[in-house]
């Protein structure tokens, strides 16, 4: 029963790109690219010679392993609605951060390994939001976690286990705050606008297409399944905190996976309605998103 | 017992002789290394039986002929703590050291530098076993002084006297505040026996909290706490690589000790200790690693790096003490239990970061990372074994910098601390502090690591590197291993902290070890998840290998977006790589730039300098001193030069206390 979150990120992941791609043509007037492309894409590149720069060394060749098992195992302590995760224990969610950190160090290695002043730019601003972004996904976890059980060292499991209706009824505002706030956090830290543009390595929105120029063949394939299985994760901690359960498995996983395609929906509603903004008020949109979960904070010590 | 002073009495034999061995650098170099590594190695057999039994074990007292003082030791395991990383390490450097060393063998004494190391390691150790005060303050100045002249151990070079005398001076500062806290200590006893003290009954009261502010400065100018840090980013880039090592692996876990040992003596903390210490461990966490990411010197980096994981400890142990005074024994548990081994874990890594900075210094001869790039191609043993360090320092997993912040964590997120106000809001204090200094930690040693190690050599000095020898690889080498091997034991290694952490709470044994265990138990699966983790990293590399085999592989440069003519010194520098966060952060760090911007149509050159230099150095203390010295430059007049008028100095001073004390007599 705790394998099925895991097997249907393992499975649907890619298939959340195609989505997101597949609205974002509908918006600009095209009929867009089919909604399997990236796993095409992927298992094109899995069957293709790899080319190395002759600046790199077994770093470079490390980021994308480090980084897709660092994320493997971030995908097997999430759960989905409420069916529980593979791997479920108290203070799971510090792991969860560190794991997908432990993913961006490697990434960034890597980057700086190619000796590119591109890619050490992307490297530079990665590191940047994804700092300002840490602090947001630990307080607004242990704001929901303090809400829903009244004690936050809990796991992961437990606190979407714990967001019911009657929750929503009673503290509905907190949940909105940190579901903004972990929305903002999910755009950052998947690289999406208004952070960064996904479609482009250009000078301008250079953070992490730019950061892996230089990958091919298995290694990018590696690198492109690990970015969508961190899109599916996060999209699913965010689904976890909006989607009330009602304790029956089938409806919760039934209701969470419609809820992740309409997280896929909206974030492609997102880029295509939205410009990416100036780096310099990306920062200032992360400290908002700190701010909603403080805010979320005091919200429950007032009630 | 007498194992550890037989190791005590080969250092300081083995220092003596090296000193003896004179103008035979060589020889001085042989015997200090191997007197080091044989007393340390003595003196640790009676540590790790304590910590493995959990009973102390007690020398003396022996009458000495000093008032108040008594030769008396004790490793209890809460010594025996401090002291295996403080022995294990200081063997280690000795073992680096005379590799690091010999090449100085032509130019300088090597007698005095051992003979001073070992002292250092002495001292070190007398201090967490010393249970009597003078013994204590004596130790306490052997570390201090013999950690000065190896400070000044490149004595020609005006900087490093200059870092010096900022430690002495600071160091002394230090020194003022513990003499005033053991007197105080030992005035209600009339005895500066630790174990008299205990048995006059805890302080407590205004007396107590005199004392725990006395011991926070005191202890706190050694540990680093911001703002009492000045010395070290000075101090630790001055001294040779090893000496860095262990002055900054261990020697200023020796402040953490002396306040965690003050706090043995007081009774139930009141809640604002908790939030005093919070908010010091907030302050040297978030801008130790803020300056950290703003040096470009790979030393001071790493020195201000220092600073953050006193923070980090101070945090657990602030949340240790919360709990206390909440009465909370789980969260006394877990932030005591997560400090206290952070304690180690931080004098294993940053041992070898120092070391593998040592190493570049050594094949380079520049600490300058601006200068640096490619160095994994010419050493990469030590690139490899920095890269374990960095990550382990920057608190991800598997490597044991973040099992500790795993507990800490798991303290703050405890349910009843989120009761009261009084818990919540430090609480949340560590929660987003901890979030944001693993985030900055990252982006600085991505920068260290990524800037020297990988990409292209942007010097020549760089390009021809030289590897170090055996000598300096192996204590690397072990160092790293027990990174991985401390993240990956780390349920066991939690264990063992049981009769450590009944020691600092005075909880009883049974108690400590049901909240220990129930500790514990998350610990394991997180070792069975990051052991995944390395397991998968196996499968697909081997996954990788299969499908590329008999493919085409290729070689070219790095893409360069159809450049024509990429150089290597278009590459990311340290500056430019931390100046989206610098920037960030501009109001705090303060950082100076020096722009020679490019002129005219053919402009010929242009130039960008960035310092950072410390903020409450600048605004802080150079003021402050700079106001104490017109002070006594008012005083001048009595300092003329004459020596008639001192004695009569001398003889009024004489005159002026016989009288005082006729007088106090009638």
């Amino acid at each position: 029963m705790n394998f099925i979150p895991l097997i249907l990120a393992l499975g649907i992941a890619p298939f959340m790109v195609g989505l997101i791609n597949r609205v974002k043509a509908i918006f600009g007037g095209r009929q867009g690219q089919p909604l399997l492309q990236p796993y095409y894409d992927i298992w094109k590149l899995l069957h293709k010679g790899a080319v190395y720069s002759r600046t790199t060394s077994w770093v470079f060749r490390a980021g994308p392993i480090v980084t897709l098992a660092g994320v493997l195992v971030a995908t097997a302590l999430m759960p989905l609605g409420s069916c529980p995760s593979l791997i479920s224990f108290s203070g799971d969610l510090i792991l969860f951060a560190y794991l997908l950190a432990l993913g961006r160090f490697f990434t960034v290695a890597a980057a700086l390994d190619t000796g590119s002043p591109f890619e050490g730019m992307g490297a530079s601003r990665e590191v940047f939001f994804s700092t300002l972004a840490e602090p947001a996904l630990l307080l607004g976890l242990a704001a929901v976690a303090k809400k829903a059980i009244g004690t936050p060292l809990i796991s992961l499991t437990e606190i979407h286990q714990h967001v019911t209706p009657e929750l929503w009824a009673g503290s509905g505002l907190i949940l909105v705050f940190v579901a903004i706030a972990f929305l903002l956090v999910y755009l950052a830290e998947n690289s999406r606008i208004p952070v960064d543009d996904p479609n482009t390595h250009l000078e301008l929105t250079m953070i992490h297409e730019v950061m892996v120029l230089d990958h091919s063949g298995p290694d990018f394939a590696f690198i492109l399944y690990g970015a969508a299985l961190k899109l599916w994760v996060l999209g699913a901690l965010i689904v976890g905190m909006v989607v009330p359960n009602t304790g029956y498995m089938v409806i919760d996983l039934a209701t969470s996976l419609v809820g992740m395609f309409v997280l896929a929906v909206l974030v492609g509603v997102i880029e295509s309605v939205m410009g990416r903004l100036r780096l310099l008020r990306v920062s200032q949109l992360l400290v908002g998103a700190t701010a909603l979960s403080v805010l979320a904070l005091v919200l429950e010590y007032r009630g | 017992m007498e194992t550890l002073l037989v190791g005590i009495a080969i250092l300081l034999v083995g220092g003596a002789l090296a000193l003896l061995a004179g103008s035979r650098s060589r020889v001085s170099n042989a015997i200090g290394a191997l007197s080091a590594v044989a007393g340390c190695a003595a003196a640790l057999v009676p540590v790790l039986d304590v910590l493995r039994t959990g009973e102390a074990i007690s020398y003396g007292p022996v009458a000495w002929n000093v008032p108040y003082g008594s030769f008396v030791v004790e490793v209890s395991p809460l010594s025996a703590w401090f002291a295996l990383p403080i022995l294990g390490l200081s063997l280690l450097a000795a073992v680096y050291g005379a590799g690091y060393t010999a090449h100085y063998a032509d130019k300088k004494l090597l007698g005095p530098p051992w003979f001073f190391y070992n002292l250092l390691v002495v001292g070190m150790v007398l201090v967490v076993v010393a249970r009597n005060g003078v013994l204590f303050l004596v130790s306490w100045e052997v570390m201090s002084l013999a950690s000065y002249f190896l400070v000044t151990f490149e004595h020609e070079k005006q900087s490093v006297r200059e870092a010096g005398r900022v430690y002495l001076i600071a160091t002394h500062l230090g020194t003022a505040c513990l003499l005033a806290l053991f007197v105080l200590l030992g005035s209600k006893a009339g005895s500066l026996d630790f174990a008299a003290i205990r048995q006059a009954g805890a302080i407590t009261g205004p007396l107590a909290n005199g004392l725990f502010l006395l011991a926070i400065i005191g202890f706190g100018t050694k540990a680093g706490f911001m703002p009492l840090h000045v010395w070290l980013p000075e101090a630790h880039p001055a001294a040779p690589s090893h000496v860095s090592s262990v002055m900054s692996g261990v020697m200023i876990k020796t402040g953490i000790y002396g306040l965690v040992m003050t706090l043995g003596f007081l009774g139930s903390p009141p809640t604002w200790w908790g939030w005093l210490l919070i908010g010091i461990g907030v302050s040297s966490g978030v801008l130790g690693v803020l300056f950290a990411l703003a040096q470009h010197d790979l030393k001071r980096l790493l020195a201000y790096h220092s600073v953050e994981n006193i923070g980090i400890i101070a945090l657990g142990l602030g949340v240790g003490l919360l709990g206390m005074s909440l009465n909370h024994p789980e969260m006394v548990v877990l932030g005591f239990g997560g400090g206290l081994l952070h304690v180690l874990n931080h004098a294993v890594f940053k041992g070898l970061l120092f070391l593998g900075a040592g190493a570049v210094i050594h094949g380079t001869h520049t600490a300058e990372i601006d200068e640096l790039g490619g160095l994994q191609r010419k050493m990469p043993l030590t690139a490899i074994t920095f890269l374990v360090g960095a990550v382990a320092i920057s608190g991800l997993p598997p490597l044991n910098g973040f099992i500790s912040e795993f507990l800490i964590y798991l303290g703050s997120y405890e349910e009843e601390i989120f009761l009261t106000a009084a818990g919540s809001v430090p609480a949340l204090a560590v929660i987003g502090s901890l979030a944001l200094i693993g985030g900055l930690a990252l982006a600085c040693f991505t920068k260290a690591f990524g800037v020297v190690f990988l990409g292209e050599p942007r010097r020549d000095h760089a390009r021809n590197a030289r590897p170090p020898g055996l000598l300096m690889q192996a204590p690397m080498v072990v160092l790293a291993a027990l990174c991985l091997g401390i993240g990956l034991a780390a349920p066991w290694v939690v264990g063992q902290m049981e009769a450590v952490l009944v020691g600092v709470t005075g909880e009883a044994p049974d108690a400590i070890g049901e909240h220990l265990a129930s500790a514990t138990s998350p610990l394991i699966s997180v070792v069975i998840a990051t052991a995944t983790v390395l397991g998968l990293c196996i499968v697909l590399v081997v996954v990788r290998k299969l499908l590329l085999s008999g493919r085409e592989i290729g070689e070219s440069g790095t893409w360069d977006c159809g450049y024509a003519q990429p150089t290597e010194r278009m590459q990311y520098t340290s500056s430019s790589y931390a100046q989206p966060i610098t920037w960030f952060f501009a109001s705090v760090l303060r950082t100076r730039k020096t722009l020679k911007a490019p002129e005219g149509l053919f402009p010929a050159d242009a130039s960008l300098h960035t310092e950072t230099p410390d903020v409450s150095m600048e605004h802080g203390y150079r003021p402050a001193f700079s106001l104490i010295n017109w002070l006594f430059s008012k005083l001048q007049w009595i300092q003329h030069g004459r020596v008639n008028f001192y004695v009569m100095y001398i003889a009024l001073t004489i005159v002026v206390l016989l009288v005082w004390f006729l007088g106090a007599r009638a």
